[in-house]
């Protein structure tokens, strides 16, 4: 597998009072190594569930995965052993970047005590004395001097790339001196630091100006592909994911409905679905096109495509068989029975 | 009035208005102004819908609240249906509510979770008409079909609908008093792009319908492009560029608003990350620059622009505030 993340029949159930919702149904998804994946969807299509259930923080919101594999560099995350995994993999091999830096940066703290906090123990150094201070309670762990001033070398110098100014000020400072635009890019910086091999980014320029994220997205581009570090970049935002992505996958009530190059995807789509969400963007002419209907409910999905009833193409057959995702090009996969032709 | 081609007399007229918000140190002793709208004047024409553009903090809403009668002006004048709005009280500015109505970004946030659609929508009538209990109730169940909803809903509460029923119930509240002007405050923010679609199709709709005017306040470029015929762009408390949505975005005049157009992801076209330029952050509204507030940005930016605060000038047909438009 030359993969650097495979999730493979990925299945998600959240208990509600009316039974059981199945928020990823068999969900499959694969990132290769310095590849920029979008996934995007409307809300409630299962895109954030993925996130957290990648990274392994799913049971903290109350779902149970139900089946299915999620493989990170030839280790399935879900058997393995839970300490290992929270400490090699999450905030480590794997960081996040929120959609709200305010939700992750204590305000009573400054910025440089919260940083080396984290280096203490996500630091890519940690494993040259991990062994020899494992045990007593978190508490007493010393942080050794010498690496403490390699951390704080390399959290000067990345602070540098994101381009906060005066990173050695900036450390001292609370949260609440940045600007949001400068939260969002401490909170990148924050995530490269661990030297990661997949950063996985929730909507994190939605709360951002449009000059701004424009600004972090070029930023966000350029520093992963310097290091070469996969990112699965969640979305509602099409525009964005044109921006950012190499490759965008589109979710729909918990099912993944369309995968395809960047390109192929805004150009020539072949699900239904993907193409009214294009058309369902703001036009230059003014015209607008919505998508009729809403959003099925999970607990009690329709019947073979899950689309089907908001589907202009939808025949008879869409009503009762649940059509399998299907290769129609390069890299180009779709979950339809009746794809649009794709030349 | 920007040029001659639409000669009605305006609905709204807003002139040299002005918002301040004291700012206080830890004792509560005032040490500055904020000034979050700074001389703004604005024209809004019967049914048309006017977009007022601007990155966060730019004031706008500030702008839609003070017109609105939130806020009260530090100076200036509004005046609306020809008459002056701005310093009304008591029962005097109430009355104006019938026909300026506001919407918040979620409208449904606002229904009373404890009533019945029905009262919801009664309420506003009660307060400000005299009409009778069988006049209102065919009132509101002709707003109600309007917003595409069916006259059992008026038996429901809040927490049985949908989020996008909850949105068209509260803005038919807003509807049965028949308002001239609806100052909509970030109305699709936060919204999926299909459910934005039918959003953005109701109010065009409705517009139709109740010839309405819509002051439509977003940072949503390609929304407000898609729905406005007339654009002003925010930046800092002032009014940069004024002028017909289709040439404004075709050719901005003002360095900023060619930078905030130039922001947006354009699916298909060239990619914003590879060649956007427009350095730094908004700067603090506490210390505005001297001179032109966009200079510390602009890439223009020369010496007469720190000295001299360039006013808005009209060059063809569209206002402009920048020394080098």
């Amino acid at each position: 597998m030359d993969d650097l993340l495979s999730v493979r029949g990925l299945e998600v159930e959240f208990a509600t009072d009316q039974g059981p919702a199945r928020v990823l149904d068999r969900i499959s998804l694969d990132i290769g190594p310095g590849e920029v994946v979008g996934l995007v969807g409307e809300s409630g299509c299962g895109k954030t569930t993925l996130a957290r259930t990648i990274l392994g923080v799913l049971r903290e919101s109350g779902g149970t995965i139900r089946g299915g594999e999620v493989w990170f560099k030839n280790r399935d995350l879900l058997r393995e052993d839970p300490g290992l995994v929270n400490d090699e993999v999450r905030g480590r091999a794997i960081t996040f970047i929120p959609q709200d830096p305010w939700g992750s940066l204590n305000p009573l703290f400054t910025v440089g005590t919260q940083i080396m906090d984290l280096m203490k123990w996500k630091s890519p150094r940690r494993h040259e004395q991990i062994r020899s201070a494992a045990h007593g309670p978190a508490l007493f762990h010393r942080y050794p001097r010498g690496r403490r001033r390699a951390d704080r070398e390399a959290t000067l110098e990345i602070l540098r790339a994101v381009q906060i100014p005066e990173p050695a000020r900036a450390l001292g400072r609370l949260p609440h001196e940045f600007s949001g635009g400068q939260r969002q890019r401490l909170m990148i910086a924050m995530a490269l630091l661990p030297s990661p091999d997949l950063i996985i980014a929730d909507e994190p320029t939605t709360a951002l100006d449009v000059t701004i994220q424009a600004q972090i997205l070029r930023l966000l581009r350029e520093l992963v592909k310097e290091r070469s570090v996969s990112v699965l970049f969640t979305t509602h935002d099409l525009g964005t994911a044109y921006e950012i992505c190499d490759r965008v996958v589109v979710m729909y009530a918990g099912q993944e409905m369309e995968s395809a190059p960047t390109d192929v995807f805004f150009h020539r789509p072949a699900h239904p679905y993907t193409r009214s969400l294009l058309d369902s963007l703001p036009r230059e002419d003014g015209e607008i096109r919505d998508i009729p209907g809403e959003v099925p409910s999970l607990i009690d999905p329709p019947t073979g495509c899950r689309f089907h009833p908001r589907c202009d193409r939808a025949a008879p057959e869409c009503k009762t068989r649940r059509p399998d995702v299907e290769l129609v090009g390069d890299g180009h996969r779709v979950r339809c029975c009746h794809p649009l032709s794709v030349p | 009035m920007t040029n001659g081609v639409i000669s009605a007399t305006p609905l709204l007229e807003v002139v040299d208005l002005a918002r301040y918000f004291p700012t206080r140190n830890a004792f509560g002793r005032r040490t500055g102004w904020l000034r979050a709208v700074d001389g703004v004047s604005l024209d809004v024409r019967p049914r048309e819908t006017l977009g007022l553009v601007g990155e966060s903090g730019c004031g706008k809403s500030t702008l839609g609240k003070t017109v609105m009668g939130i806020h009260t002006p530090t100076a200036g004048e509004i005046r609306f249906l020809g008459r002056e709005i701005g310093r009304l009280r008591g029962g005097e500015r109430r009355r104006v509510a019938r026909d300026l109505q506001y919407v918040y970004q979620d409208p449904g946030a606002s229904l009373d979770p404890r009533w019945k659609v029905a009262r919801s929508l009664h309420e506003p009538l009660q307060i400000h008409t005299t009409l009778s209990h069988g006049d209102r109730a065919e009132q509101v169940q002709a707003i109600l079909r309007a917003v595409g909803l069916p006259d059992a809903h008026l038996d429901l509460y809040p927490h049985e609908l949908s989020g996008g029923q909850q949105r068209r119930v509260g803005l038919a509240r807003i509807l049965t008093l028949r308002p001239r002007l609806i100052i909509l405050d970030e109305p699709t923010s936060g919204l999926d792009v299909s459910v934005q679609a039918s959003v953005l199709k109701l109010f065009r709709r409705l517009q139709e319908t109740f010839a309405l005017t819509y002051l439509f306040i977003s940072h949503d470029l390609a929304v407000v492009r898609a729905m406005c015929q007339r654009l002003a762009v925010m930046y800092l408390g002032k009014i940069v560029e004024v002028g017909e949505a289709a040439g404004l975005f075709d050719e901005p005049r003002h360095p900023y608003t060619r930078s905030l157009l130039a922001a947006v992801p354009r699916i298909g076209g060239r990619r914003v990350t590879q060649d956007f330029s427009l350095e730094g952050e908004p700067p603090n509204p506490r210390e505005i620059p001297s001179g032109c507030r966009f200079r510390t940005r602009c890439p223009l930016a020369q010496e007469i622009c720190t000295e001299q605060e360039p006013p808005l000038r009209q060059i063809d047909g569209r206002l402009v505030a920048c020394h080098f438009a």
